[in-house]
């Protein structure tokens, strides 16, 4: 029986997964935000599958706004990424340290 | 049955494609991972009777994120391959740790706490239930606020990142209409003696 719980077990891998893509692709930008991306996907199939077993619209409401915020969020991370890579030639996250951080 | 069938379906397939993601050697399969990966959670959103978030999410993240991704990488130059090194180097500690979290998130989602009688079982909407129309119903009154404020990160994120990549070129050749208009035939004609 497909329930509640199935949908989590899902969501669970693909955030997971997310996660280890973060350690294992941590010199290249654009596949960590990639990563976040799925991590967000994840959080939004939560919602969505308690939006639907608890019969309330609001964790719908709030995917739309989560996508809102993942949109905005990728244009400036790109928009970041295209300037460093005109000042630095590289994507490489080791050669973003002139913070010395 | 049906419904497990399909629900087998798309969410081993969006497993299977968030794994592609992360171990795929090429940016641009990384990529093509992705949008097969989102298109699989449409699909459970629709099993979710979330029609409308599924058409949203093929439209934004397939339509506009994805392609900005892939326009991204088309502009860079860069050696990919060259990134992956160190590639298994912390697969111990990633590995580790998202198994853990994986281990626990199953653990907290299949305790019986989410499954108590209301939860498990809800019937599916009818045909005669619009749910983009009950959406707009609670976005547009209760969540109103909330809708204006999202509408203005989009600006600002919009804003933000046309003017991080602007730049004036100094070799590219600009028109001065002033220069153009105050141009007098004097200037510019000169009569020679033959």
């Amino acid at each position: 029986m497909i329930g509640l719980s199935s949908y989590l077990t899902v969501a669970a891998c693909l955030f997971s997964i997310g996660v280890i893509g973060l350690f294992l692709n941590r010199k290249n930008v654009i596949t960590v935000l990639m990563c976040i991306e799925l991590m967000l996907l994840a959080v939004n199939i939560n919602f969505v599958a308690f939006s639907h077993f608890l019969q309330d619209l609001a964790g719908q409401i709030f995917v739309f706004f989560v996508l809102t915020v993942a949109a905005s969020e990728v244009a400036v991370g790109l928009a970041i990424l295209v300037v460093f890579y005109r000042n630095r030639r590289s994507i490489n996250v080791d050669d973003i340290n002139t913070l010395q951080g | 049955m049906l419904e497990a069938a399909f629900f087998y379906l798309f969410g081993g397939l969006a497993v299977v494609a968030a794994l592609g993601v992360v171990v795929s050697r090429n940016t641009i399969h990384s990529v093509m991972f992705l949008i097969f990966c989102f298109f699989n959670a449409s699909g459970l959103f629709f099993m979710l009777d979330a029609e409308f978030l599924g058409i949203i999410l093929i439209l934004i993240y397939v339509g506009a994120v994805m392609v900005m991704f892939m326009f991204v990488i088309m502009m860079l130059e860069v050696n990919f391959s060259r990134l992956r090194e160190g590639f298994l180097q912390y697969l111990p500690v990633g590995g580790a740790i998202a198994v853990m979290l994986l281990i626990e998130l199953i653990a907290a989602a299949t305790s019986g706490v989410f499954s108590s009688k209301n939860a498990s079982t809800v019937e599916h909407y009818g045909r005669e239930v619009n749910n983009t129309m009950e959406i707009g119903k609670v976005l547009y009154t209760k969540y109103l606020l909330g809708f204006e404020i999202a509408a203005i990160i989009l600006l600002v994120a919009l804003v933000g990142a046309v003017v991080l990549t602007l730049r004036s070129r100094k070799d590219a050749k600009y028109q001065v209409i002033s220069k153009q208009v105050k141009v007098r035939k004097e200037d510019r004609v000169r009569k020679v003696e033959m």
